[in-house]
């Protein structure tokens, strides 16, 4: 590292640079705001800026609440911070969530010069926001409103001008009708998946925002270090086998791999590995729906595997074809929790979900719980409007666009959620909720906890799901204190913001050079104190609007799951929970 | 004189490492556009990536239009060296090239592929390849 004089301007900036939009006024104005050694950027910055314009204890769907999109220091100046950060307050839960994405958005918004976006009010009609770094407008859209995901993306590319550097983030049908699990979709094949950030775009009459990144920027002062450390950093992940997992099989690699370890959740969680799984595992996707990858900007990896689907819509021989991303996750939700075996079959209910704009976790999930539950006789075909029974993909495909459309009252209830359609019919033992639609790993006490109780009731909070894969002391302090510790770490991570498969590859101290060569050697100082504040910020956020860890269970169905390790320590598992709870309460107390 | 050929397209992942590499180490800019080399889907919603990068005409029209000499053909094999210090940015080699193989930053300097092979190494695909015009390995690889 040689001696820098410190870098400001665009691109690297010791202040943050916002774009703050107003649909109701139709105003748009860019701040600078202090900060960047504090709140970092992405999860530290969205936090800062709701606790600046959000109200905690008004709806989400008040108009005067923000929907934030943040970026980084790293965005852009190396691999893999390939990510944007979504701040929101969620219709799921009423409370503060945050979401990530990748593909080209967060690209878009550095070189559109932009740290963050933050969006409030309404249009008083739909509309299209579209941003760069030398224009901002706001385009009448209402012939869009009703429009597919793909549909939406397609016009939009004619609509606005400047196509190739360009990310365009979109609502479908979920999304307009309040869904709390409608996403948003980035550039067809990523998401702000859960937690309904596509509800928030939906009331605020917000059908789309594209981005262009139009600018460039000056190398950094003392560029040599830069490129030196770029360097290093680029190697690690594409001449190592570091990285080689998510490009070779993907994520999809897991899924028989967790079936073969009794953790895959079939059909809603009745069981835990199943001898279908040949159809669906990663390994039969590869072979035989594979079409090619992709690769989110500024990522070598290139972990998106896009299967192809071919469809026969007519008699002689009339087909049609379509490219659907896959990973774990949705052949996880839409795949065994649905009975599903064939591969094509899960492909289809992938592409479905992905028009509806709808969550595939949360709405496959869901449909698992509906499946059940008209097994069980709680609901009939009166509310489900077409059967639903495992393994069979027309009925699903059919009530993926009622939950998208909000059909009837029964599809309106499933869309605000699984526990909230039981709390009205019943079945609420079986409802595979876990904070939120469960994530795929059935492993065991302490993912259970981990995604009941974390701020994003993600798998990716922390590291509990492959914890619970080998044998671990029951031992709650300390396995409550791993997951604190765990999440002030990835919080760092996700301030940068990097995508959490990198995670191996950026270490403290790795992320400390990669800022220092950047000229931000305050912030690189100050990294630990900031992602432990950072977690704190959100969890105060958190229970601003509500959040009661306490009050947090584990429906019985996870009681019944039997893993690898035999069945479940419910004692200890309910002496995690409250251990946990009392912690998040401790980290969320105000100062 | 060797070449850049965008060869194997059709393997690309969209990942923009080349552009970032090329501004980065050629241009010394921080960028995905201002690059020799520039990487946009090719049409419609999910059909792959194409390349624009400089296809190294014999001669060079874009050189042709420059009206100071900041662009001059290469010794041999097409394609164009650059002088920035000459350039009056007029856009002339913009208009010039066929292909839009040269944009313009905001201040208007002409960004253009200068063939010195920089880019290649960070490609994950090998989807890039700087050789002898007309001797890349364009077709597939038997599969192992
Ligand atoms: S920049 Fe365009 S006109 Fe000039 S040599 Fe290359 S392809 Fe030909
Ligand atoms: S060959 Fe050199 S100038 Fe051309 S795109 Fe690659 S790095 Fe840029
Ligand atoms: S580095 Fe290779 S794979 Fe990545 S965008 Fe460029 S040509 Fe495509």
């Amino acid at each position: 590292m040689s001696a820098q004089t410190p870098n400001t301007g665009p691109g690297i900036r010791h202040e943050f640079r916002v774009l703050l939009v107003d649909l109701s006024t139709r105003r748009t104005h860019i701040v600078l705001l202090p900060g960047r050694e504090t709140y970092l950027g992405g999860s530290g910055l969205a936090a800062m800026l709701f606790e600046k314009y959000g109200d905690p204890a008004a709806p989400w769907n008040d108009p005067a609440q923000p929907l934030i999109f943040a970026i980084g220091p790293l965005t852009g100046y190396y691999p893999l911070m390939s990510k944007t950060v979504c701040g929101f307050l969620s219709p799921y839960h009423g409370q503060y969530a945050e979401s990530h994405a990748g593909g080209r958005g967060a690209l878009a918004l550095r070189f559109a010069d932009m740290d963050a976006l933050v969006i409030t009010g309404r249009a008083s009609v739909p509309c299209v926001l579209s941003i760069g770094n030398r224009h901002m407008e706001i385009k009448d859209a209402p012939f869009l409103w009703g429009k597919d995901v793909f549909t939406t993306g397609k016009m939009i590319r004619h609509m606005l001008s400047g196509s190739g550097h360009r990310s365009i983030w979109r609502i479908g049908p979920a999304g307009e009708n309040g869904c709390a699990y409608a996403c948003i979709n980035v550039d067809t094949y990523r998401h702000f998946g859960r937690l309904g950030s596509g509800a928030v775009m939906g009331a605020k009459n917000l059908k789309a925002i594209a981005i262009t990144g139009d600018a460039s920027f000056p190398m950094p002062a003392g560029s040599e270090a830069y490129a030196k450390d770029f360097q290093e950093v680029f190697k690690l992940v594409t001449e190592t086998s570091m990285m080689s997992k998510y490009h070779d099989l993907g994520t999809a690699g897991n899924v028989a791999a967790l079936n073969e370890l009794k953790s895959l959740p079939w059909r809603n969680l009745q069981a835990t590995t199943d001898a279908g799984i040949d159809g669906i595992s990663g390994e039969k996707f590869a072979k035989d729906m594979l079409l090619r990858n992709t690769a989110c900007s500024g990522c070598p990896v290139g972990c998106i595997h896009i299967g192809y689907l071919r469809e026969k819509f007519m008699a002689d021989n009339r087909y049609l074809y379509r490219q659907v991303a896959y990973d774990y996750e949705p052949i996880f939700s839409l795949g065994s929790m649905l009975g599903m075996t064939d591969g094509f079959g899960v492909l289809g209910l992938m592409d479905a979900v992905e028009r509806e704009g709808l969550d595939c976790m949360s709405g496959g999930v869901a449909l698992a719980w509906a499946t059940e539950a008209l097994e069980k006789g709680v609901i009939t075909e009166a509310e489900t409007l077409t059967p639903l029974k495992f393994g069979e993909a027309a009925g699903y495909k059919a009530a993926i666009r009622h939950l998208g459309a909000g059909s009837n009252e029964f599809y309106q209830r499933l869309a605000q959620g699984t526990l909230k359609a039981a709390a009205h019919y019943g079945g609420a033992d079986y409802a595979c909720v876990l904070g939120q639609e469960m994530a795929g790993y059935a492993t065991g006490e302490t993912f259970f906890v981990s995604e009941t109780l974390s701020f994003r009731h993600s798998h990716l909070d922390s590291s509990a799901y492959s914890a619970d894969q080998k044998q671990q002391d029951k031992d709650a302090p300390k396995i409550v204190a791993g997951f604190v510790k765990d999440e002030a770490s990835r919080c760092v991570l996700t301030s940068m913001v990097g995508c959490l498969f990198a995670r191996g590859v950026y270490t403290p101290e790795r992320l400390g050079m990669a800022l220092s060569s950047l000229g931000y050697k305050g912030v690189a100082e100050n990294l630990d104190a900031a992602g432990e504040a950072i977690q704190k910020l959100r969890w105060r956020l958190r229970m601003r609007s509500g959040y009661a860890p306490m009050n947090a269970t584990i429906p019985k169905r996870y009681s019944e799951v039997v893993t690898w390790k035999g069945g479940i320590d419910t004692v200890y598992m309910e002496e995690l929970r409250k251990t946990y709870a009392a912690k998040l309460m401790e980290l969320g107390r105000e100062e | 004189m060797k070449t850049l050929i965008a060869a194997r397209m059709d393997r690309c992942i969209g990942c923009q490492s080349c552009s970032l590499a090329c501004a980065r180490l050629v241009h010394k800019r921080l960028s995905w556009y201002t690059a020799g080399i520039r990487i946009g889907s090719s049409g419609g919603i999910s059909t792959g990536f194409e390349a624009r990068v400089c296809l190294a005409c014999d001669p060079p029209p874009c050189a042709a239009a420059c009206p100071t000499g900041s662009l001059t053909p290469r010794k041999s094999d097409g394609g164009v060296k650059q002088d920035r210090s000459l350039c009056i940015r007029c856009g002339r080699c913009v208009k010039a090239c066929p292909v839009e193989a040269i944009v313009q930053d905001e201040a208007g300097s002409p960004y253009v592929c200068i063939h010195c092979g920089r880019c290649v190494a960070f490609c994950p695909h090998d989807c890039l390849e700087l050789g002898e015009k007309n001797g890349a390995r364009v077709g597939q690889e038997v599969p192992e």
